[in-house]
C-alpha cells in the first residue's frame, strides 16, 4: 500500500511540469500556431522562479513571475510567427537557444559566477503540517504533495471546459482549423493567436517554476534538460485534447519515476540505461501511436488575409 | 445625404481602383445594386469580380473609391463592418470548419451563450431550425460538416448569413462545385430569398445562370466596367461577347468522331487511397483511338485515384490497365510515359509545372534524356533553344519571347498551353486531360477544347475527366458517368442530355 502512494505521489510530481507546458502547447497549437519553444520557456520560467523565490523569499511570487517572464519571452515567438509570418520551427528553435542562454547569463550574473542558483522556498504542501503530523506512519505521508500538482491538474478541467463549452474555445479551434473562416465572420485571428500563444508562455514559464520550486528547490541548468520536448511529445500523443494531454503526461510522469524507483539502491540496471527511460518512451510513443489525423488542421501555417 | 434614387440602393460602389503592386486588378469600378434584386457580376476569371467583392465585403482594402450602403457612406475595413451592416458572403472556397458540427459553424463569432460564455447549443439549435423552416433550407444542426455534400455544406453558408440577418447576400461562384441538381436547389433558394425582400448579388461566369433568375447584371472585363444592363434586353450570346471582348461562338464546332481500335482499357480496377478505403471499385472502361472518353462526376468519386492509377502515381490493389496490350498498371512513371500516355494533370502549379524554371526548362521536362536535347548527360544548349522556340511558336505561347521567362509569371492560359505543347509532342497514344480548363477564361478555354479535339482528329485516343459537365458535355464523344469509384453508365454523347447524367453524378443511378 505504502509503494503504491509513494509510486502515485511520485507520478503526479513527474507529470506536473510536463502538464503545465503541455496545456500551454495545446492552447497555442490548437490557435494554429506550432510551439516547439517549450523547452526554452520552461528553464527561463525555472530561473525567474527560483530566483525571485530566493530574492523575495516568496515561493508564490516566484512561481507567478516566472509565468510573466515565459509570457515576455514567448511573446518573441508570437511576433515573428504571427505578425511576420516566419517559419514557426525557426523561431520556436530560437527561442529554445535564448532561453537557457539567458537564464545561464542572468544566472552568473546575479549569483556571484554560480550557474546554480542559491535554495529557494518551495510552494507549500496540500496539508498543513498539523494534519500531516497525524498521518506519520501510515501510507498517506506521501499523499502530500505539492500545491501546484492540484493548480495543473485543475487547469486540466479549466481548459477542457473552456475548448468545448465556451465561445472562446469555439473560437480557438476554429482558428486552429480554419482562421478564413474565424476572420470572415469578424473575429481577428491575430488577437486570437497572440492570446493563445502568450497563454501558452505563461503555462510553460509555471512548469519551469514547478521544476525549480517544487520537485527541487533551485535552479540549475539541467534543470528542464529536455522536458520541455517531451511535453511536446505529450501534445502530439495526447491528440490535442486538454484530456489527451493530462493522460499522456501521467504516462510520462511515471516513467519518470519508474527510474526513481528502480534507481534506488542494490538494483542491477545500470542508472544511465534507467534514465534514459522516458526519453525512449518519448520516441516509442511518437513512432507508434501517432496518428496524422487530429492535427490542428493550419498548425504552424501562418495567417494571410486573401491569401489563397 | 440620401437622394430617393440612393435610398432604392442597396450597394452603390463608386470609382473603385485596386492595385496589386504595379498590376491593376481594379480601374474606376462602379456597380449599383437595387434593394431587393437578383444582381450578377459577369467576368472572365481574372477579370477582377472577387476582388470587387472582397472589397465590398472587407476583406481586401480599396486603394480609392466609395461604398454606399443603403444609402450611408461606410468604411469597410474588416468582414466585421460588413457583418453588422447586414452584407453576407458566400465565399467560393467554403469557410467551414471541417471537424464542426453545423451549429457550431454557423454560431462561430456570434455565439449564444449564457451570460458566463457558455455556448447554448440548445437554443442555437432552435433560431438555426426556424430559420432553415422560414427559408426552406433543411438541415441537421447536430451533423459536422466533414460528413456533408458540397451542396450541404454551401446551404450551411447561406444559413450562416441569414442568421447574422444579412439583407444583402454575396455569392461567389455558387454553382462551381455543384451537381445540376444541386444547381436548381440554388436557384430556387435564392428566388426564395429573394420573395423575402434580400439583396442577392452572383459572382459568375455562367450565362445560363444569370438568364434564369438575376434581374440585373454588371460585366467586368479586366478589371474595367463594360456596362451594366437588364438581363432581358439581352441574349446570352450578346452577354458573352460584352464579357469576353469580342464575338465569340458558344458552341464548339465539333466534327463527328471516327473511332478505330481500343487502344486503351482498364479491367475491374480497385484503387484504395492512403486510409485504404476502397476509391476506385471495380472499374472499367475502354478507349479507341480517334475518340474522346468523357468521365463526368462529381469531385471525390475516384477521378484523382484512377488518374494516379493510370499514371503509376499509386498503387492498384486489383485488376489490370493496358495501353495497346501491354499491362503498365504499377510500374512506374517513367515506364507509363514510354508506354505512350501523356498527361495534363489537374493542378498545374503542383503537378504539371516547376513554377520557378523557366519556359524553356519546363519544356525539357519530358526530353531532357533525349538525343539530341541531350548528349552523354550532357545538355545541347543550341538545340534546346531551337526545340523551345518551335513549340513555343506552335502553340502560340505567349508572350512569343517568353522562352526565360519565369513560368510563374505566366498567366493561367499559357501555362496550360505550355503543358499541351510538352505532352502532345511527345507524341502519346493516350492523352489523359484531367480538369483541363480549370480556372481558364473563356478564350483559353476554347484554345484547349480545340487542342483536344485536333489531337483525336489526329487519331489519338483522349480521355478527358472534368468536374464541369458542359465541358463534358461538349467535347466528349462518348461520357461515362463515375459515382462511388465506379461507372455507373456510358453514353454517346449525342444520345443522352445534362439531367440525365446529373441523376447519375448525384447516385440516382442506383
Amino acid at each position: 500500500m505504502n509503494n503504491v502512494i509513494l509510486l502515485l505521489a511520485g507520478t503526479l510530481m513527474h507529470a506536473t511540469p510536463l502538464l503545465f507546458a503541455a496545456l500551454g502547447g495545446v492552447i497555442s497549437e490548437s490557435s494554429g500556431v506550432m510551439n516547439i519553444a517549450l523547452e526554452g520557456v520552461m528553464t527561463f520560467g525555472a530561473f525567474t522562479g527560483a530566483a525571485v523565490a530566493y530574492a523575495s523569499n516568496s515561493s508564490w511570487l516566484g512561481f507567478f513571475i516566472a509565468g510573466l517572464a515565459g509570457a515576455l519571452l514567448i511573446s518573441l515567438h508570437a511576433v515573428a510567427s504571427v505578425t511576420f509570418r516566419a517559419d514557426q520551427t525557426i523561431s520556436g528553435t530560437a527561442i529554445n537557444f535564448l532561453g537557457p542562454g539567458l537564464s545561464l547569463l542572468l544566472a552568473k550574473k546575479l549569483f556571484n559566477g554560480s550557474a546554480l542558483s542559491p535554495t529557494a522556498p518551495k510552494l507549500p504542501i496540500l496539508f498543513p503540517k498539523n494534519l500531516t503530523e497525524r498521518w506519520r506512519g501510515t501510507p498517506f505521508e506521501n499523499l502530500n504533495i505539492s500545491v501546484g500538482v492540484v493548480i495543473a491538474f485543475a487547469l486540466v478541467l479549466l481548459i477542457w471546459f473552456l475548448f468545448y463549452h465556451t465561445k472562446w474555445g469555439l473560437r480557438i479551434l476554429a482558428t486552429g482549423q480554419h482562421p478564413a473562416a474565424v476572420d470572415t465572420l469578424g473575429v481577428n485571428v491575430y488577437v486570437m493567436r497572440y492570446i493563445c500563444v502568450i497563454c501558452s508562455g505563461m503555462l510553460a514559464g509555471f512548469g519551469g517554476a514547478f521544476m525549480s520550486l517544487s520537485v527541487t528547490s533551485s535552479f540549475s541548468p539541467s534543470t528542464v534538460c529536455g522536458q520541455g520536448f517531451i511535453a511536446l511529445a505529450a501534445v502530439i500523443f495526447g491528440k490535442w485534447t486538454p484530456h489527451g494531454v493530462m493522460l499522456s503526461c501521467l504516462l510520462f510522469g511515471f516513467a519518470k519515476e519508474c527510474t526513481t524507483i528502480l534507481g534506488g539502491e542494490g538494483t542491477f540496471i545500470p542508472p544511465v540505461l534507467l534514465e534514459m527511460f522516458p526519453y525512449v518512451l518519448t520516441i516509442l510513443v511518437l513512432v507508434l501511436f501517432v496518428g496524422k489525423s487530429s492535427v490542428p488542421k493550419a498548425n504552424g501555417v501562418p495567417y494571410l488575409r486573401g491569401a489563397r | 445625404m440620401g437622394t430617393p434614387d440612393q435610398e432604392n440602393m442597396a450597394i452603390q460602389m463608386v470609382g473603385i481602383y485596386k492595385y496589386f503592386g504595379p498590376y491593376c486588378a481594379l480601374e474606376n469600378v462602379n456597380l449599383d445594386v437595387k434593394k431587393g434584386t437578383m444582381h450578377a457580376i459577369l467576368g472572365e476569371n481574372g477579370a477582377g469580380k472577387s476582388t470587387l467583392m472582397n472589397i465590398l465585403y472587407g476583406m481586401s482594402k480599396p486603394d480609392a473609391g466609395q461604398i454606399f450602403i443603403n444609402g450611408k457612406l461606410l468604411d469597410i475595413k474588416h468582414p466585421k463592418t460588413a457583418i453588422e451592416n447586414k452584407i453576407g458572403m458566400v465565399h467560393q472556397h467554403f469557410m467551414l470548419v471541417p471537424t464542426f458540427t453545423v451549429a457550431q459553424n454557423i454560431m462561430l463569432g456570434k455565439e449564444l451563450t449564457n451570460p458566463f460564455g457558455i455556448l447554448d447549443f440548445k437554443k442555437a439549435n432552435r433560431v438555426i431550425e426556424e430559420l432553415s423552416e422560414k427559408y426552406n433550407l433543411l438541415i441537421d444542426t447536430k451533423k459536422k460538416i466533414e460528413n456533408m455534400s458540397v451542396g450541404m455544406q454551401q446551404r450551411v453558408e447561406i444559413l450562416k448569413a441569414l442568421y447574422r440577418e444579412a439583407e444583402i447576400l454575396i455569392l461567389d461562384e455558387p454553382t462551381a462545385v455543384l451537381t445540376p441538381q444541386e444547381v436548381k436547389d440554388l436557384m430556387l433558394t435564392l428566388k426564395t430569398l429573394a420573395q423575402h425582400g434580400k439583396t442577392v448579388v452572383i459572382i459568375t461566369h455562367k450565362l445560363n445562370e444569370i438568364k434564369q433568375v438575376c434581374d440585373f447584371c454588371t460585366i467586368i472585363r479586366r478589371g474595367k466596367n463594360i456596362n451594366s444592363v437588364n438581363v432581358n434586353d439581352y441574349s446570352e450570346q450578346q452577354l458573352v461577347s460584352m464579357m469576353v471582348g469580342y464575338d465569340m461562338d458558344l458552341k464548339i464546332n465539333k466534327t463527328k468522331a471516327i473511332p478505330k481500335d481500343v487502344v486503351f482499357e482498364i479491367d475491374n480496377l480497385t484503387v484504395l487511397d492512403d486510409r485504404g478505403i476502397k476509391k476506385v471499385n471495380n472499374l472499367s472502361l475502354k478507349i479507341r483511338s480517334g475518340e474522346i472518353f468523357g468521365i463526368a462526376g462529381v469531385d471525390d468519386n475516384g477521378q484523382r485515384e484512377l488518374v494516379e492509377a493510370i499514371t503509376s502515381l499509386k498503387k492498384v490493389s486489383s485488376g489490370t490497365i493496358k495501353i495497346k496490350g501491354l499491362e503498365i498498371q504499377n510500374t512506374t512513371p517513367q515506364n507509363v510515359i514510354a508506354s505512350g500516355i501523356a498527361t495534363i494533370p489537374e493542378d498545374r502549379h503542383k503537378e504539371g509545372l516547376v513554377m520557378n524554371f523557366s519556359v524553356t526548362e519546363n519544356l525539357l521536362l519530358k526530353k531532357y534524356k533525349e538525343n539530341p536535347l541531350s548528349k552523354h548527360g550532357r545538355l545541347n544548349k543550341q538545340k534546346i533553344n531551337d526545340f523551345a522556340d518551335s513549340l513555343i511558336k506552335k502553340f502560340d505561347i505567349r508572350p512569343p519571347e517568353c522562352k526565360k521567362r519565369l513560368v510563374r509569371k505566366l498567366s493561367g492560359g499559357n501555362q496550360q498551353k505550355l503543358i499541351i505543347a510538352r505532352e502532345v509532342s511527345e507524341d502519346p497514344d493516350l492523352l489523359v486531360a484531367v480538369q483541363p480548363t480549370r480556372g481558364l477564361d473563356v478564350g483559353a478555354m476554347e484554345y484547349v477544347h480545340r487542342e483536344l479535339l485536333k489531337q483525336r482528329d489526329l487519331g489519338k485516343a483522349v480521355l478527358l475527366i472534368s468536374l464541369d459537365l458542359n465541358e463534358i458535355i461538349d467535347v466528349a464523344d462518348k461520357i461515362a458517368v463515375i459515382y462511388n469509384g465506379n461507372i455507373v453508365k456510358t453514353f454517346e454523347s449525342a444520345a443522352t442530355n445534362e439531367n440525365e447524367i446529373g441523376i447519375l453524378m448525384a447516385g440516382g443511378g442506383k
